[in-house]
């Protein structure tokens, strides 16, 4: 805990950034120009802590004391700094499809937008470095609360009442249930820092640990474990490029990180394996992956088929930590990693068709690829991530958790990894089929449209290569996921 | 050296000026002058005691030059600092707000009555907190009593509403109740103990404490000061009272008057009576528990279906004021510093709502939830305040609320009471349906076509709103001030007399 150093920066630059877009308001160009040099300056500071993590430092920075026994601060671990990598590097990419979204969509209220994007992502790293539970509790609550005027950007009455939905059960799971389990915790433990291994062995038995391992799990919401997943499709009413960073990167990311987190670093997996009642736990995220792929299946509405993708996908990761195979958790990072980038990149595509074509039923999509090759090849790279098949990131985070279910010799879990492949594979694989074997309809044919454009393929060019990429060179993933479970520090 | 008299002066000097006011009429600027420059003189001698106190521990003076017990004794410990700053500060900076809001709501010809009314009140919850004799608080209860009454019924004047009238009305028969019963108890007490001062109190009751007469004295203490704390059930008065008073009475009230009843609740079980604990495990503490969770319910339920904004807030004060009383009835050294906290915390942040309700009232010349359609795009700075005030009342991190609930909930969880640390939890996400009705009145809804042109608020009405709201943020993300004086205080109540 010293001067100034990088850990600060990367909650204080996105915030400098808001107030540079709130100042910049009149010229749009100099205003995006500030949220693009905001998101490049972010995604060096966080490279420039990468080397530190990975000698095995953990730098600390202490915020400011709430009171004498309740420090906020941050503190730098492995998951965490793979979850910022994800979120900076995403930020700029997902601020260049913005740009092209807002401005090809003639969208109002831009200003607000950026800056409450700027906003949740500052929340997003303060989530990523929380020190203890307090800090990881006052960044989670940002978040709700700075992504609501992004949900509800439209201001339409729908807009609103999915606004409702949103807050009602993010704030409802996360102070009913949330701040419960951490006082309790707090009282119980006597700290709420994060800790290799765990606060809570020998310091509370295996029913009250239980207990709070429940009331932890629910109390994030933002996992969206069901039942508490109906605030995902709400949002979906949000313009794309909230929907995609958001969705499928800070908002949700941030809940899975926290369950994984919290899993790790107040139980420790040897505890729960020992004490705790965890088994409630596998089967249901395992059940919430199954149904929603299910519910994904019945959508015809491309963004609500994305969102309930979404839910079954993150509970891949809370699965993936349930097994409590070392293995299964690594593939529980490296799952953060993977969908991030995969679902980003069909967001991203979902968006591009809406602004290039107008469209949003698949049923509309016939024959679209042979128009838009760029945004469904991109479609098309993040729905076999998604599947989980070669060369795409999906295959290496899926092959992890088999592995740990495999390790852990759960039936239960492997059959829903199979299951859910396959469920996958039939809700993704028909679009692709109908974009570009199917002639399309009479109607597109008179009303003939392009490409998305040029922001908005880059972005979606960028974040399929990144898919691709990881799948190719998945070091720096692999190596920050190991430390995470391996010979911790 | 005058500053050793600050003690009482901080009192004397409004006391004097009160009808000082009142010999210019039609003088409202210069009345407002007066009021201000006196509480602000106040308001510096405040902190100058509450310094003195944070380096000595405890100011005894004696008025006149009596010596206690027969002369009346002013007693200042940490709490009772606490409680004079909170007067003595929001007292000052309503009035900076005041000129503004008291020319719009009260007629130019009572103006002036107004601040000699505000000021009487001003000296009576500032003397109740320092006086160490408790007759003399009495006499103090019922100067700021009597004055407050007229204070609410001044909300009948000019574009304000008749019932402010009733609702005094009803104040008046209620708060006299309370009052009686009040010096009923201190009667019984004398008689008992041959003694009005409170620090002789400690030493004697202890020897009488079982007598039907000295049980008789701390029901009717009890029972007098929860209706003036407006514990549930006996609120009541409180809702009409804040609704249709002048804005600035209600802000001035809503951080101030209850916040002084609830501490002479503390003086009376912990300093007076303290030697018998009666909040340990008895049928007292168990009713005050209950009534208090209840509070917190209906409180918050009956806040959301208000469409009068002013009585959304004091509904949700009545919720508030039960989290406070939880905290205290625990009688731990975690309870005692989440209710004294809370207390502090709640202070600011009521202030604040009922200042931005003023300021929209002056512009837009409505409170009612369907009559301010929009006012969030005109009035940008003042529903921002609002809304931060708001979210400290849901208890969003990083806002005061948030300090006040980590400590309630952390004492009830002390207790093993794991299930009324849910019900604290459910009753505060209330607070987020009727907080979020207005924020999606002010800004998901567009300013109708037949509404008052309204711009931002003056300068000088924002000013005070925005240090209050400013405040409610401030102590959220550094409580260790309020946390460690609330510490003092508490140990100090649990340690016995001060």
């Amino acid at each position: 805990m010293n001067s100034i150093s990088p850990l600060f920066w990367t909650i204080f630059i996105p915030c400098l950034g808001a107030l540079g877009i709130y100042l910049a308001n009149n010229d749009e160009n100099k205003r995006e120009l500030v949220t693009l040099s905001s998101a490049v300056l972010l995604f060096f500071t966080v490279i420039s802590l990468v080397p530190g993590v990975m000698d095995g430092k953990r730098e600390t920075f202490l915020l400011f004391h709430m009171t004498a026994d309740l420090p906020v601060f941050l503190k730098i671990e492995p998951l965490g700094m793979t979850f910022a990598l994800i979120a900076s590097s995403l930020w700029i990419i997902n601020s260049i499809y913005s740009i092209g979204y807002m401005r090809g969509n003639n969208e109002k209220h831009q200003t607000r937008f950026y800056i409450c994007f700027a906003i949740s992502i500052a929340s997003v790293m303060g989530i990523a470095f929380a020190g203890n539970l307090l800090t990881l509790f006052i960044f989670y609550e940002a978040i709700t609360l700075a992504t609501y005027p992004l949900v509800t950007h439209s201001g339409t009455d729908k807009a609103k009442k999915a606004g409702r939905t949103y807050l009602g059960i993010l704030l409802f799971t996360s102070v009913a249930f949330q701040l419960l389990a951490i006082l309790w915790t707090h009282l119980v433990a006597g700290t709420g820092d994060f800790q290799p291994g765990g606060i809570l062995a020998g310091k509370a038995d295996g029913p009250l640990a239980s207990i709070l391992l429940f009331l932890f799990m629910y109390g994030i919401g933002k996992a969206a474990l069901m039942p508490f997943h109906r605030w995902l499709p709400a949002a979906m009413v949000a313009p794309t490029p909230v929907s995609a960073l958001l969705h499928a990167v800070a908002v949700v990311k941030a809940g899975v990180f926290s369950v994984v987190k919290i899993i790790v670093y107040i139980f420790g997996i040897d505890f729960l394996v020992s004490s705790v009642m965890t088994s409630w736990l596998l089967y249901i995220s395992g059940a919430t992956i199954i149904i929603a792929s299910i519910i994904a299946l019945k959508q015809d509405n491309l963004k609500r088929r994305l969102a309930y993708s979404t839910v079954s996908q993150l509970s891949y990761v809370t699965m993936a930590a349930a097994i409590l195979s070392p293995i299964s958790v690594k593939g529980a990072a490296l799952h953060i990693v993977a969908h991030a980038f995969g679902k980003i990149t069909l967001f991203f595509a979902a968006g591009s068709i809406y602004t290039a074509a107008h469209k949003t039923e698949i049923s509309q999509l016939n024959g679209i690829g042979k128009r838009m090759p760029w945004t469904m090849a991109a479609f098309a790279i993040g729905a076999l991530s998604m599947i989980g098949l070669p060369p795409t990131a999906g295959f290496i985070s899926k092959w992890y958790i088999l592995m740990g279910a495999m390790d852990a010799q759960s039936i239960f879990a492997i059959a829903v990894i199979f299951t859910s492949t396959l469920l996958n594979a039939a809700y993704f694989l028909p679009i692709i089929y109908v974009a570009f074997f199917k002639k399309e309809s009479a109607e597109t044919a008179e009303h003939p449209h392009g490409e998305a454009p040029l922001p908005i393929v880059i972005a979606l060019t960028a974040t399929a290569a990144g898919t691709l990429l990881i799948f190719l060179f998945p070091d720096l993933p692999l190596a920050l996921a190991h430390q995470l479970v391996g010979v911790s520090p | 050296m005058i500053a050793a008299h600050y003690v009482a002066l901080q009192v004397v000097l409004p006391l004097i000026s009160a009808p000082i006011c009142a010999l210019f009429p039609r003088r409202s600027q210069l009345t407002w002058g007066i009021a201000l420059v006196v509480t602000g003189i106040s308001l510096f001698m405040s902190f100058n005691v509450l310094n003195t106190v944070l380096d000595h521990g405890l100011i005894s003076y004696e008025l006149g030059g009596w010596v206690a017990p027969l002369g009346i004794e002013y007693r200042i410990d940490v709490l009772s600092s606490l409680l004079m700053i909170i007067v003595s500060a929001i007292g000052a900076f309503v009035l900076l707000y005041a000129r503004h809001s008291v020319e719009r709501e009260i007629g130019k010809d009572r103006i002036h009555l107004f601040y000699t009314m505000y000021l009487l009140s001003f000296t009576g919850l500032l003397g109740m907190t320092v006086t160490g004799d408790v007759f003399n608080l009495f006499v103090f209860l019922e100067i700021s009593s009597l004055s407050t009454y007229v204070l609410i019924s001044m909300g009948a004047e000019k574009n304000g509403d008749p019932r402010a009238l009733t609702a005094a009305y009803r104040y008046l028969i209620l708060g006299t109740i309370g009052a009686t019963f009040y010096v009923i108890g201190v009667g019984l007490m004398y008689m008992m103990t041959g003694t009005l001062n409170m620090a002789d109190l400690v030493q004697r009751l202890p020897q009488v404490i079982d007598t039907g007469a000295i049980q008789a004295a701390l029901a009717f203490l009890t029972v007098g000061m929860l209706l003036k704390a407006a514990v549930f059930p006996l609120h009541i008065w409180l809702p009409n009272a804040y609704a249709y008073a002048p804005s600035v009475v209600s802000a001035f009230l809503a951080a101030t008057a209850t916040k002084v009843s609830i501490y002479v609740l503390l003086r009376i079980f912990f300093t007076m009576f303290g030697s018998t604990n009666p909040l340990d495990g008895t049928p007292l503490s168990m009713i005050l528990i209950l009534l208090s969770i209840v509070a917190m319910f209906v409180g918050s339920i009956i806040a959301i279906t208000q469409v009068n904004l002013k009585k959304l807030l004091a509904y949700s004060s009545v919720a508030q004021i039960g989290y406070i009383i939880l905290g205290i009835v625990l009688a731990t050294e975690t309870g005692l510093i989440a209710g004294l906290v809370h207390l502090f915390n709640h202070a600011v942040m009521k202030c604040a709502l009922f200042l931005a309700l003023g300021a929209i009232l002056a512009q837009r010349g409505s409170i009612y939830l369907n009559k301010i359609q929009g006012v969030g795009k005109q009035m940008p700075w003042t529903v921002g305040a609002f809304v931060t005030a708001g979210l400290s009342v849901i208890g969003v991190p990083l806002t005061a609320g948030f300090v006040s609930k980590w400590y309630l909930l952390k004492g009830v969880l002390e207790q093993g009471w794991w299930f009324v640390a849910l019900l604290i939890l459910i009753s505060s996400l209330l607070a987020v349906i009727y907080i979020w009705k207005v924020i999606e009145v002010a800004y998901f809804k567009p300013v109708p076509e037949n509404a008052p042109e309204a711009g931002e608020a003056p300068l000088s009405m924002l000013l005070p709103l925005w240090i209050m709201a400013g405040a409610s943020v401030y102590f959220g993300i550094d409580a260790n001030t309020t946390v460690d004086i609330a510490k003092t205080a508490a140990q100090s109540l649990l340690g016995g007399a001060p």
